[in-house]
């Protein structure tokens, strides 16, 4: 039995095999064949072969995402049919090339065709022939190729790391939990966890070098472990502790219609984090009185040019009509740092972070930035919406986005466009430099949103990503709970409503901090929501307002932490 | 024998439709070429047609040669009109 120890970052048991996600090795030799007609043999064998492989994919397809997506299977078939790039890879083989050296210089030849022709759609051609070149290549090497979008039973993927497009193509159905190498508590595979409810653990350094691919493996959320080739009283074990598991969920149902209210009857709003339309759903389920943070990037990524006003006009009002007068906090658009797009073909920066990012990048972007607005413009009459600016530092900032905004507004109603009239705007507090001036910042903006994945980075000075100084990464460092309590003052003191999208709002050790401080709203993911409430029905907010001077002098996070779990855990 | 179509695809020869043309002339024996801004291609070759990038509203002429070539012709007409894709002129 082998045990990997990593960062838990999402509840849960799962007990499925693994999945690995590893690039497969397709180098090969470039060699001299003699017998030129059993080497063509060779190549016509995987041909069949790779054609089979692509049948199956292509009905699996057909069903799961309908024949017009599948049709590009469809084409792929045709690549390996064609008697053009066939003819050439066997004329090579006839003059005495291998087979993988005469597919890589045929299928090469083709790639650098498309990719200079002066039309997107045909040069993206060239991902079709890199493809089914790859497969057949494969086939030749005898090495097998994962395919993501063919699953058919439950599954734990294992990868190095997940990147949004593979997550993009995964059948997430059947996917039971992540185990990654690399990662942190927000790193892409952590936040796509806790929004699909399924345990994950990142950070284990070494698990692809260790799990298998098909071998069963137990995968413990809550501890960070992952244990392999377990023994059958230790799979009976986590049976045992799953059905537990699933059952505490249970206990958790009532609150989903309850209203989130303290033991001693103090009023909060418990919010959901979305990234796509269909989080709308899980955060519903979940019993979310509202969105606090819908993050617009999915419109914008994954993707070959920007999506046109309408696009986005469809998926806000959706959303909007979906929640049923809730209130939605919409992120205007916040890309760059670690979130790039293809097509923007923004220049690599030292420091993308600190970097042209979010809105920075919008107000220079204008023609992009307007559209999101107007779009978000025209929808707002279908709900109850509320916008907010990512990443702003300086007032400056936030009233030249207001202002686009309203000029946007004015030009939509005066050509006759329905504009509700009640949209709120607020910003993200996410930067100490508006952390400090939250008190200018509540004159000027109807509500506040911490955002304190980014705060906490900026204010520590540590980079999430980077696991060597993730423990440097400390949601309850004194001065990232001092930060908070000035922009929660500052919001009370103008009679502004103060909201926290992090990942924080929903951490148990946070939580009652938060509430003693007054925080308004908490948002956060789908799997956080009914703990939080059950949690909070148990506090009570006088107590814990009486304990907040004490905590903010308290000198370090662990500090902070042992002193939570000691005194605030529960109302006396 | 050959035949001029006027491609009526709204986004031109894609992926989509040239798979549907070539799926139909595989089956034959004749050789069938596809000419465009007089550049003739195998059109039994995806890659050949793709790479024609032939866009909406243009005229495209197809040749055919060998025993089933009229039957070919015969195919080529009836997925153009049925799929949408092309009309003869």
């Amino acid at each position: 039995m082998l045990e990997l120890q990593g960062i838990a970052v999402s509840d849960g048991i799962a007990i499925a095999n693994a999945y690995c996600l590893v690039e497969p090795d397709l180098s090969f030799e470039k060699f001299f064949v003699s017998d030129t007609k059993s080497e063509i043999k060779r190549l016509q064998e995987a041909i069949t072969q790779t054609k089979k492989d692509l049948q199956e994919t292509l009905v699996m397809a057909e069903s799961k995402l309908g024949e017009e997506k599948a049709a590009i299977f469809a084409a792929h078939l045709l690549l390996l049919e064609d008697p053009e790039i066939v003819g050439a890879i066997e004329a090579k083989i006839s003059n005495g090339m291998n087979a993988e050296c005469a597919l890589h210089e045929v299928s090469t030849m083709y790639i650098v065709l498309f990719e200079q022709m002066d039309n997107d759609y045909m040069r993206e051609r060239a991902a079709d022939v890199s493809d089914v070149s790859k497969r057949l290549l494969a086939r030749l090497l005898k090495v097998e190729i994962p395919d993501y979008s063919r699953l058919s039973s439950d599954i734990i993927i294992v990868a190095k790391d997940l990147t949004p497009s593979i997550t993009a193509q995964l059948d997430t159905a059947y996917v039971k939990g992540f185990v990654t190498d690399i990662g942190g508590k927000t790193s892409h595979s952590a936040i796509l966890a806790r929004t699909m409810g399924i345990p994950a653990v990142v950070g284990t350094k070494n698990a692809t070098a260790c799990i298998k691919h098909g071998t069963k493996i137990i995968v413990d959320g809550a501890a960070g472990k992952i244990i392999v080739d377990a023994s059958r009283e230790i799979f009976e074990q986590y049976e045992v502790q799953q059905n537990r598991y699933l059952m505490v969920e249970q206990k958790l149902a009532p609150y989903r219609s309850l209203a989130s209210i303290s033991a001693d009857g103090y009023r909060v709003e418990i919010a959901g984090n979305i990234g796509k339309p269909e989080d709308v759903e899980k955060i519903l389920e979940a019993g979310a009185e509202g969105i606090g943070l819908f993050r617009t990037e999915f419109l914008y990524m994954e993707r070959q040019r920007l999506p046109d006003e309408e696009e986005q006009f469809t998926v806000y009002r959706q959303i909007l009509e979906k929640m049923q007068g809730k209130p939605v906090v919409v992120r205007t658009l916040d890309i760059g740092g670690d979130k790039q797009l293809p097509y923007l073909e923004l220049p690599s920066e030292m420091n993308p972070f600190l970097g042209y990012r979010a809105i920075r990048l919008c107000l220079q972007e204008q023609k992009m930035f307007r559209s999101q607005l107007r779009a978000l413009l025209r929808a707002s009459v279908y709900g109850n919406l509320k916008i907010m600016f990512p990443m702003i530092a300086t007032v400056d900032e936030f009233r030249a986005a207001k202002e686009l905004l309203y000029e946007e507004k004015k030009r939509l109603v005066s050509s006759g466009a329905a504009v509700s009239e009640t949209i709120e705007i607020g910003l993200m507090i996410e930067i100490p430099s508006a952390a400090i001036i939250a008190d200018i910042f509540a004159q000027e903006a109807d509500f506040l949103s911490i955002g304190t994945n980014d705060l906490i980075q900026y204010t520590v000075a540590v980079d999430r990503m980077n696991e060597n100084v993730s423990a440097l990464y400390q949601p309850c460092h004194p001065a990232v709970l001092r930060l908070i309590k000035m922009v929660i003052d500052a919001a009370k003191q103008h009679g502004k409503w103060v909201g926290m999208c992090g990942e924080m709002a929903g951490d148990k050790v946070a939580v009652p901090i938060l509430l003693g401080l007054g925080l308004d709203e908490f948002s956060m993911d789908a799997s956080s929501i009914l703990k939080t409430r059950a949690q909070i029905s148990k506090l009570s907010k006088e107590q814990l307002t009486a304990h907040i001077e004490t905590i903010l002098k308290l000198a370090t996070a662990g500090d902070v932490e042992s002193y939570v779990q000691k005194h605030l855990t529960s109302a006396e | 024998m050959e035949k001029d179509f006027k491609i009526t695809a709204t986004e031109g020869l894609h992926a989509r439709p040239i798979a549907l043309l070539v799926n139909a002339v595989m089956p034959f024996e004749a050789e069938v070429q596809l000419t465009y801004k007089d550049k003739s291609v195998n059109m039994k070759s995806i890659v050949g047609v793709l790479s024609q990038g032939v866009a909406p509203g243009s005229i495209v002429k197809i040749s055919a040669n060998g025993p089933d070539a009229e039957p070919l012709m015969q195919a080529v007409s009836e997925i153009m009109s049925t799929k949408g894709i092309g009309e003869e002129c």
